[in-house]
């Protein structure tokens, strides 16, 4: 049964998952770079999530074949983000390209004239 | 009356190879495994669609996150309540986990109710399934489905659990078959879990 592993200590994970939603909520008013308030959000949020997975739901506590069958997704979904990168770096290259097209093509009038 | 008995300890809890509790456990990771598959996907979906759009609104200030914030806090408290809930039955204490179980469904109903004033907020300033007057109108469509689809997932949670509370409350619960609490509790921390990334993804990013 399930019982014979130790119980974790439930309340300090509530207060950890609470702190780093905190820390969630602050981070995205400080002032640096989008890119890596990007990132240390979705690593926070992973964190979070492995927090959830290893005690509320004992995944610490089981044998490896069930982590095995819940990092399944994880794996999955990274060959998805991977698969659809040639999608995701394109549109964001063309929506740069986009952007940066019109003043350069200002300064291009600027020395005609 | 013995005979029933007997028959149901023989068949709950069956070990399984994986876990060493009933086969119910592992037939719930195995749902769980898909269902983060279609989370997955449709995340994915909207980083392809976000990444694409020349318009697409800065969520915070559109959506606001005082509120949703607090109805993450309130889905961290609902899964402190279901581990409770779990303890005591496996302690034996059916009060208790009859109580905490109620707790855990209060803090899903109350989390629907806030996603529900959320959207009706938000419809009354124009952002439709099909519209956005703040900039590209996919921003709606994937706010909808994605945490339509999750709050569909609390609305089967409460039901789920409210049905194991009233099971409790019948005496149909007990330490033996705590396994069907443990079980339920996976999918409400699922639940809790798929909250934590779409606030990170949709809202906060």
């Amino acid at each position: 049964m399930s019982s014979a592993h130790q119980e974790p200590d439930y309340m300090k994970i509530f207060f950890a998952l609470t702190v780093l939603t905190a820390v969630e909520v602050g981070i995205i008013y400080l002032p640096i770079g989008k890119l890596a308030i990007a990132i240390a959000l979705i690593l926070l949020a992973l964190g979070k999530a492995a927090l959830v997975a290893l005690y509320f739901m004992h995944l610490r506590f089981e044998k490896v074949g069930v982590g095995i069958i819940a990092l399944t997704p994880l794996f999955l979904c990274t060959l998805l983000i991977f698969s659809l990168l040639p999608d995701l770096l394109g549109m964001a290259h063309k929506k740069q390209h986009d952007q940066a097209e019109k003043p350069a093509s200002s300064v291009e009038q600027g020395f005609n004239h | 009356m013995s005979q029933v008995s007997t028959v149901e300890t023989a068949i709950d809890p069956v070990e399984s190879p994986l876990t060493p509790d009933s086969s119910g456990k592992l037939g719930m990771w195995i749902f769980l495994a898909g269902d983060a598959m279609s989370f997955g996907g449709l995340l994915a979906g909207y980083g392809a669609l976000r990444a694409g759009s020349p318009d697409w609104p800065v969520p915070q200030e559109v959506l606001g996150i005082s509120l949703t914030a607090f109805m993450t806090f309130l889905l961290i408290v609902s899964s402190l309540t279901m581990v409770k809930g779990l303890s005591a039955i496996q302690n034996g204490d059916i009060k208790g986990m009859i109580r905490f179980l109620s707790l855990t469904v209060l803090g899903g109903v109350i989390f629907l109710g806030l996603q529900a004033y959320e959207w009706t907020h938000l419809m009354h300033r124009e952002i439709l399934f099909t519209s956005n007057p703040f900039g590209d109108y996919l921003f709606g469509s994937t706010f909808y489905i994605i945490t339509g689809f999750h709050g569909a997932h609390v609305t089967g949670g409460v039901i789920y659990l409210a049905v194991l509370a009233i099971r409790g409350l019948q005496g149909k619960l007990d330490a033996n078959n705590s396994s069907i609490v443990e079980i339920a509790g996976l999918y409400w921390h699922f639940v809790d879990l798929v909250w934590i990334l779409v606030f990170t993804f949709v809202y906060l990013i």
